[in-house]
Order: structure tokens, then sequence, then C-alpha cells
């Protein structure tokens, strides 16, 4: 059955097309994961290990899931970690977020609460001081979507 | 319309239907008392874990807001609800639990929402704010904040009596194009699943409430006017009779149970 | 302004390390979402989040639409000396919103 939004556009593209600009994808792609990855490591290496991504396996409501993060290091001046990053495989956007640390951090270690769209694989990698990329993912599997639900009422 | 259809499959929908059609009438009994479960037993560990918190609760912001907003000069006459109510803590504890109220002046019962709108009209010549405007949600949530773990408390008696009736025959009447009433799901199939979610028992003990699904805060009529179109039914306009009659008898029926507001749901 | 609430310890012993919460009221409009008539609503997020301590950045944060309305972010710093921390936020639509504590460190 076509939906309302479907005939609107076919109707649109029809007429010549007026500005209905329409973003089709509802979600990215464990490609485009990696490519978010790429953008933080310039292509080197990323280890498994040292980083610990907290984010319940099961998902009754994607809207404000706590997620948190935490990375074994002694956060001294010559060994800390510098930047941790979380991307997902199947929101509509391979990035959720970036923290910048350093040695007055103390301890690695940040949370907060996210939106997941799917089930899909979350991954948390940390930059370290010397350049090394280490990283933890966790597979998540979600009952009720963020960002697709079009919840206006 | 798409809405409807991802929140709900029309085959799953039909299919409940199509059980309830048949399924035995409604209890006149309702939930005995000894089983009545806030909404909060209902949600996930998390969920739980951020109404817990006041830090993680997002309706803290609101509070806070509201209780800015209690302290400021409103309306032509230039008062605060500070000025004539003093610390709110004191003087607002119980109203919440104690609302839907009976208003002599109109005659008949009044939600918290009526109430500071009433207030604000004659007291602070200040003009009314609608439903889910930012501030009432914020003053709501700071009134009902001074009651949060004590029991709902509704009068029942005298003159509230035609309007608690009134909301119970809606809440047992057949609504929508799913033809389905209020306590079908919610007195007799309550903790089994819909649709991936379990079915609450719907009392409103938590509001106004954080609901995940809005990202942000709402009122109980919100939350009913969401159920009422996901029984394809036409929802009342904000402030409509109908739902302060639905909002007593709710209430009343949770009579006894803590309030939790402001609470979060899913 | 924006609500923002920080949850900073009053007092913390020198060189420990204590844990900082902070909660801000925003939408965090993601874009992907439509009107009932089927209208883009334009993204409209928070985008960074700093803190500094006696004015030295000591945490950074990118927001992405994958964050939650109403963003709550925990992190943690070493109390070096007593003094302020400064926190803030700013997003698209010329967002900005700043809080700050008071810490003793004894």
């Amino acid at each position: 059955m076509t939906s309302r939004r479907d005939f609107l556009i076919a109707a649109a593209s029809a007429a010549g097309g007026v500005g209905l600009t329409v973003s089709r994808r509802a979600h990215a792609t464990p490609a485009e994961m990696q490519d978010a990855v790429r953008k933080v490591t310039g292509g080197a290496p990323v280890r498994s290990g040292r980083v610990k991504l907290d984010v319940p396996p099961l998902i009754d409501n994607g809207n404000a899931v706590p997620l948190s993060v935490a990375v074994e290091s002694p956060m001294t001046p010559s060994d800390h970690v510098k930047s941790i990053h979380v991307v997902t495989e199947r929101n509509p956007l391979p990035n959720v977020v970036s923290v910048h640390l350093g040695p007055r951090a103390g301890r690695a270690r940040f949370a907060t609460r996210v939106r997941l769209a799917d089930t899909q694989t979350v991954l948390a990698i940390a930059e370290m001081s010397d350049g090394s990329f280490w990283s933890d993912s966790v597979h998540v599997v979600v009952t009720l979507s963020a960002c697709l639900e079009e919840g206006l009422i | 319309m798409s809405a409807l259809r991802a929140r709900w499959p029309l085959h799953a929908l039909a299919a409940a239907c199509v059980a309830l059609v048949y399924a035995q009438d409604a209890s006149a009994a309702g939930i005995p008392p000894g089983e009545r479960r806030s909404g909060y037993e209902f949600m996930s560990r998390e969920t739980r874990a951020m109404q817990d918190d006041d830090f993680a609760n997002p309706g803290t912001l609101w509070v806070l807001d509201g209780e800015a907003l209690w302290n400021r000069k409103e309306g032509a006459a230039r008062r605060a609800c500070a000025d004539c109510h003093g610390d709110a803590r004191a003087s607002m504890k119980g109203v919440a639990v104690r609302h839907p109220a009976w208003d002599a002046a109109a005659g008949r019962p009044v939600n918290l929402e009526q109430r500071i709108n009433a207030c604000r009209a004659v007291r602070q010549e200040a003009a009314p704010l609608a439903y889910e405007d930012k501030d009432l949600l914020a003053l709501t949530a700071y009134v009902a904040r001074q009651s949060r773990g004590m029991a709902i408390d509704i009068a029942s008696d005298g003159g509230m009596r035609p309007f608690l009736d009134a909301g119970r025959e809606t809440f047992m009447r057949r609504q929508g194009q799913l033809n389905l009433a209020c306590v079908q799901c919610h007195d007799d199939q309550w903790g089994k699943k819909l649709a991936g979610t379990t079915i609450p028992q719907a009392h409103p003990t938590g509001y106004p409430i954080y609901r995940l699904e809005w990202q942000g805060l709402g009122s109980l009529q919100r939350r009913l006017r969401n159920c009422m179109i996901g029984m394809r039914a036409e929802p009342y306009a904000y402030g409509a009779p109908e739902f302060v009659d639905l909002e007593l008898y709710l209430m009343w029926r949770a009579r006894g149970m803590k309030l939790e507001a402001p609470g979060v749901r899913p | 302004m924006a609500r923002a609430v920080v949850n900073v310890p009053a007092t913390v012993r020198r060189g420990e390390v204590f844990e900082i919460r902070t909660l801000v009221q925003h939408a965090m409009e993601t874009g992907f979402r439509r009107t009932q008539l089927g209208e883009a609503i334009p993204r409209d997020i928070i985008r960074q989040f700093v803190c500094t301590y006696n004015g030295a950045e000591v945490f950074r944060a990118e927001f992405h639409p994958a964050i939650s309305a109403n963003p709550l972010l925990a992190f943690s710093t070493v109390a070096t000396e007593s003094g302020t921390l400064a926190f803030a936020w700013t997003g698209d639509k010329g967002f900005s919103v700043t809080e700050s504590a008071r810490i003793t460190v004894v």
C-alpha cells in the first residue's frame, strides 16, 4: 500500500520536482561507520582492549539509553587518553559523541544518554597519547527505535 | 497516520480487537486494590534509575524552571505565586494529590493546570497558559513535586459524584475505529504484551511525566490524547470537560497510590 | 537562558579525582523528524560542551544528533586547587548556556 508520503513524493517528482527534500535512508551502513572510524584514526590500526563500553545489551526504548565508556590508563602527562569516540552501525548518522580528555581528567571515563535507532553494534574508540587506538564494542538489541518513530502527538 | 502504524501494526491491533470483542465484558470491580501497580513497575531497570535519581531525571529541569516562575512577579497585578503562597514546599504539599478538586467558582472539579490558570487570571491578572506550554509544565512540575511520596487522595462525595461517574463512563466506553474501551486493556489485560510493550494499569502516578517517546515533559491530557489517537478515536480538545472528568476518575482509581512526580515513562 | 544543572562536590581533597555531572535542557532535534504534513523539522542540537577549571580546559565533548534530548554528561577531573569550574554548552541557532560552580580543595 502506498504511503501518503510516497504518493506526495511521486506527485512532486511528476510535477517537475517542487522542493520536497526527502532524506530517504533510515540508517547508515557498516561501511559509513568504518569511514567515521577512519576519520578518527587516519587509517591507523585499532586494537581491541583497554576500553570498556557499557550499554545495556537489551534496550526496550532507544530514546534515552545510558551509555558509559571507561579506559584503563594512568592518565599521566606522558601516558593518557586523548580522546574517546562512540560510533554506531545503524543509526541514521554513525557518530554519537567525541570527548577530549587529558591528564587533568584523572580518570578516562564519561557517561551520557544516547539514541539508538536499531539493533546494531555500538563501538567506542580511544586515542592514546602515544598515538595508538583501542576499542570495545557491544551488540545491542533495540525494541523501540529512536529517530525513526514519528512521535509527534 | 504512520505514527500509529509504526506503533501498533494493523494486524496486531486487528487481532487484539477481535479477541476483545469476544472477551468477557469489563468487570465492574476493576483491579483489586492489592494488585494495583504504578507504571513505574513495568519499566526497565534503566528507566527506573532515571526516575529515581533527581539528577538524572530530566524532569528536574522543569521543576527548577517552575521554582523560578513561582518567585517571578507576573501579570498586571505584578504578583508572584510566592507573594500569596510563600514557600511552595510547605504550602503546596498535598495539593497535587488532591487534584482534580472541587472548584466552587467553576461549579465542577478542576485539575492542577486549571487551578494554576485560575490563580493567574484572578490573582495575577495574567493571561492563562495553554496546555503543554513550557511555563505551565514547569509550574505543574514544581507544584506536583511538592507532593512526591504522598498518597493520592481524591474526594468522591457530594458534588464530585456526577463528574466521577462521567469519567468512569468514558473509561468504560468503547471508542474509535478500534472500538476499544480503556478498561479492556488497562483493567482486564494489564501485564500482557501489546506490540512488544507491556500494558500498564494506566494510573496517573507520575504526572507531569518526562516521556522518553516525547523526549520532553508533558501533561496527563497529552498522554490521554496519545491513547485516544492510538485507539483511532477523535481526541478531545485540551481542557475539555471530558478530559478533566476522566482525569478525576483515573486519580480516584489510583487513590492511595504514591505520587512520583515528575515521573519518567517510556 | 535554558536551564542547566551541575553536580559538583563542594569540597575535595587535593589530588583526588572527583566526578562532575551535568544536565542541560535542550530538545536535541535530530533533523530526521517530520511534521504530520511531511515537512522535515531541521536539525537543532547542542554541538559542543567545554569544562574549564580556573580557566584551563579540562574536558570537552562534541555532540551529534544521537545524544538524547536534555543531555546528561558525567566526567571526572583532578582536584588541583580551589576555584571555579565553568561549563559552557554551545549549539545550533546560537544556543549558548553557561553555568559555574565553586570548589574548595583542601
